[in-house]
């Protein structure tokens, strides 16, 4: 009785997971390349070749992890480095509204599913919002992961062969947000929030030069909490 | 040994935290989707805490070792530029903007 039940599943089983690593392509392209400067950096910063991927296994977010880098390097303290990750990675939390999990059944594929859920994998799912199941949806994770701990690898692999440190390479990570925060703007034009930031990094860099990234992301968390006690009409306009 | 056991809480603590954003939200979904404070913070967070993460390390690319201040703000006028002008293709803006700091330091 299995046998007429069995054959179609698993030959959808190849299928879904044919087109789950092509839904990952595209991102791909991004990841890989950015995965061999991330490795790059991990040497060129003078840490260990191992960080690469045991970051990118131990903590699954690729702007995170080129941040911890020089924050590792630096010795920044834990407490900074726990309130830059929260920070950071706050953007998680709003992903689980409009992501297909409820179409992975297996309790381990669906840990793996929201332990890999990162930003691409929630942008990818966004893009084409039907025809998910459990085997596509986790086989592009899982391609993901793989582009992004594979670059890594290269790119440490490629420092260590060059020897010389190459200078002035992390200003990638510069770049990157950059780039990021255009495209957020683009996205959600609030122009207030944008000048509280850059009040608070300001004040923090005269205040606490020394801890200016921390202390910058508080003041600009408590300008918001403000922001959003004190409703004022010419706020919405802003 | 001081310095694997720091490296190995670092790693423990910003995984445990990134675990918890992503899996807490499946478990309260419906209370965090109707809380104000949560959708405001969704509206404002991104785009400023990004330009304060652009700034960090900008400030840490310019005052490295070497103060190296008019080619990080040439290397990001450069990836503003690219981004804006050639369609927002991250690694195209991104790369135009690295290959650019790492030439004005190396080169000049």
């Amino acid at each position: 009785m299995s046998d007429c039940v069995l054959v179609p599943v698993v030959g959808s089983r190849r299928t879904e997971i044919r087109s789950g690593v092509q839904e990952s392509l595209a991102a791909g392209l991004g990841l890989f390349p950015l995965g061999v400067a991330f490795g790059l950096l991990v040497i060129n910063s003078g840490l260990s070749w191992w960080l690469a991927p045991a970051l990118s296994i131990a903590v699954f977010a690729g702007s995170m992890e080129l941040l911890l880098v020089g924050l590792l390097a630096a010795a920044t303290p834990l407490a900074t480095i726990a309130l830059t990750t929260f920070l950071v990675n706050f953007r998680h939390v709003f992903y689980a509204f409009s992501f297909p999990l409820e179409v992975v059944r297996n309790p381990v594929a669906k840990a793996y599913s929201v332990y890999a859920l990162i930003d691409e994998a929630w942008a990818i799912t966004n893009a084409r919002t039907t025809g998910w199941t459990s085997w596509r949806l986790v086989s592009m994770q899982v391609a993901l992961q793989l582009y992004w701990v594979l670059g890594g690898l290269l790119g440490v692999l490629v420092a260590t062969l060059i020897d010389a440190p190459i200078e002035g390479l992390g200003f990638a990570l510069c770049a990157l947000f950059i780039t990021l925060a255009l495209d957020a703007f683009r996205s959600r034009p609030q122009l207030l929030p944008v000048m509280i930031a850059a009040a608070g990094f300001t004040v923090a860099v005269i205040v606490a030069p020394d801890a200016a990234l921390p202390v910058g992301l508080l003041l600009f968390v408590a300008g918001l909490v403000l922001r959003h006690i004190i409703p004022g009409r010419s706020a919405e306009n802003a | 040994m001081h310095d694997t056991v720091y490296i190995a809480s670092a790693l423990a603590i910003a995984g445990a935290i990134t675990v918890a954003l992503r899996v807490i939200p499946f478990l309260v979904l419906q209370p965090l989707r109707e809380s104000r404070f949560v959708r405001h913070m969704a509206l404002w967070m991104p785009a400023g805490l990004l330009l304060i993460l652009a700034a960090a390390t900008f400030r840490s690319s310019a005052f490295g070792e070497t103060v190296n201040l008019w080619e990080a703000a040439a290397a990001a006028g450069v990836t503003v530029v690219v981004h804006l002008a050639l369609g927002r293709r991250t690694l195209l803006s991104v790369g135009a903007g690295t290959i650019t700091f790492v030439a004005l330091v190396n080169l000049l």
